[in-house]
């Protein structure tokens, strides 16, 4: 007890056990990351460190859920599994008479595009992650998948799940890899509407399964229902892809361009499975001034016409 | 004797900010995700409070950095928040330690709104502007829960000696 209250003792007499200078020096450091990885993300390093250390946390936080579906796997009757296959065969009976003419359309789509002149479209390989069911920052559309730099994923990398664009890879670290949704409010989608072939852009807000189109002009033709997929401009997504499905199309004859906001055809809040995608060649890279290679495309095919 | 509490104080103190850590990141529905208390915040402010001499900024910097690497924010984000968290704790930590517990529950809502405020003033740099009525409720929620978590933290600090 003696040696209890001798230990405890001299902080009664100690008014400001933190320095102000170290108080300081901390909040220096604080603002110079926070900079550092804002305009440079030059701390991969120290962003890989950190995530190897916080990982046994996201381990422990996603044991429940995954024991959950383990157990439930292994606890299914009989019964269950065998209902369950026979559903699963008949949808994929059903999927494949969808595909059939999938070989042949693909075939004459390839050979249009060479009379065009357009670039062949981008396919590529995927491969299943799981989505970590932990809560990252409340303010931002993020998950994290439990696939990282070790599998092959990069930053950039587009991840889709069965219906269709879930977002990009931010970070790849060794073991986890972040991926930031579509309709976070710093994401932007290069989009074509599929019934028009209309390009625009359909960027995130605060709402998960929500994007906003802010500009489609007044006089364009969507309507409700129309499916928006990726256009592939930009080379950040393979283009065809699809993205959402308008929701809502206000003309506002008072601005220059419409309310037009879109519903995810990715299921964003529910899903636990997604896929990565690797591109079979690279993606048509952005250039920094777009307009050269537009132009182009624009006048071949009208200098081959005559 | 005083051999033996130094280290197991370090991992009483290290259990705490984890189990913090893992309650910031368990995963609640959509609805809930307003209501959750900010841990590692309450966790700070408790051992900056009470062991002031072990737990001060700098341990309140490396939590912060956790919690960006585990949340996805950037870097030195929390940790600047926490910063002024424990400072603000540190501040005026022998006043605080007599004050009733209602009057304790003041101060932890001042202090977790200066938390708020930092994030939400590095995230409106960052673009993240929209949902600013759903930062307020973190702070209340915390403030309220202050007396549960001073009977909980003190209970174990008495329990394992930490001193």
């Amino acid at each position: 007890m003696a040696v209890f209250r001798r230990q405890r003792s001299p902080q009664l007499f100690s008014s400001r056990p933190a320095g102000a200078l170290r108080t300081l020096l901390m909040i220096c450091i604080s603002i110079m990351l926070m900079v550092y990885d804002h305009q440079t993300g030059s701390l991969k390093q120290m962003h890989a460190a950190l995530a190897t250390v916080v990982w046994p946390v996201q381990v422990i936080v996603d044991a429940p859920h995954s024991l959950w579906t383990w157990a439930g796997e292994k606890l299914a009757t009989h019964r269950a599994l065998l209902a369950e296959n026979e559903q699963l065969k008949s949808q994929l009976l059903q999927e494949q008479a969808t595909l059939q003419q999938f070989a042949s359309l693909q075939q004459e789509n390839q050979r249009l595009r060479e009379l065009m002149q357009a670039a062949a479209q981008v396919t590529g390989r995927v491969s299943a992650a799981t989505i970590l069911s932990a809560a990252l920052d409340p303010f931002r559309h993020l998950v994290v998948i439990d696939k990282g730099a070790h599998d092959g994923v990069y930053e950039g990398q587009t991840v889709l799940d069965a219906y269709g664009i879930v977002g990009q890879v931010t970070r790849a670290d060794p073991l986890a890899s972040e991926v930031t949704l579509i309709s976070d409010p710093s994401q932007a989608i290069q989009v074509e509407v599929n019934r028009t072939g209309l390009r625009t852009l359909a960027v995130g807000n605060a709402e998960l399964s929500q994007l906003t189109l802010p500009y489609v002009t007044n006089s364009a033709d969507i309507k409700q229902g129309d499916l928006v997929v990726t256009s592939g401009l930009g080379g950040h997504y393979p283009a065809g892809y699809p993205v959402g499905f308008i929701t809502r199309f206000d003309r506002d004859p008072a601005e220059p361009f419409a309310h037009v906001s879109a519903r995810t055809a990715a299921d964003l809040s529910g899903g636990r499975e997604v896929l990565l995608f690797w591109p079979s060649q690279p993606l048509p890279q952005a250039e920094l001034t777009p307009k050269p290679a537009p132009a182009k495309a624009a006048t071949k095919p009208g200098k081959k016409r005559p | 004797m005083r051999e033996l509490s130094a280290p197991r104080g370090v991992w009483v103190i290290a259990a705490s900010y984890l189990a913090a850590l893992i309650l910031t990141v368990w995963p609640l529905p959509q609805w809930a995700e307003v209501f959750r208390p900010a841990w590692v915040p309450l966790v700070t402010i408790y051992w900056c409070l009470w062991l002031p001499e072990r737990v001060g900024v700098i341990v309140a910097f490396f939590a912060g950095l956790l919690v960006d690497a585990l949340s996805g924010t950037l870097l030195g984000e929390h940790a600047l928040a926490l910063v002024l968290v424990a400072w603000a704790a540190l501040w005026m930590h022998l006043q605080i330690r007599v004050f009733p517990w209602w009057q304790q529950c003041v101060v932890v809502l001042g202090i977790l709104s200066l938390h708020a405020l930092v994030l939400f003033w590095v995230d409106g740099m960052l673009g993240y502007t929209l949902g600013a009525a759903m930062r307020w409720t973190p702070p209340l929620v915390s403030a309220a829960l202050w007396p549960w978590i001073l009977q909980v933290m003190s209970r174990s600090q008495q329990r394992y000696h930490v001193g």
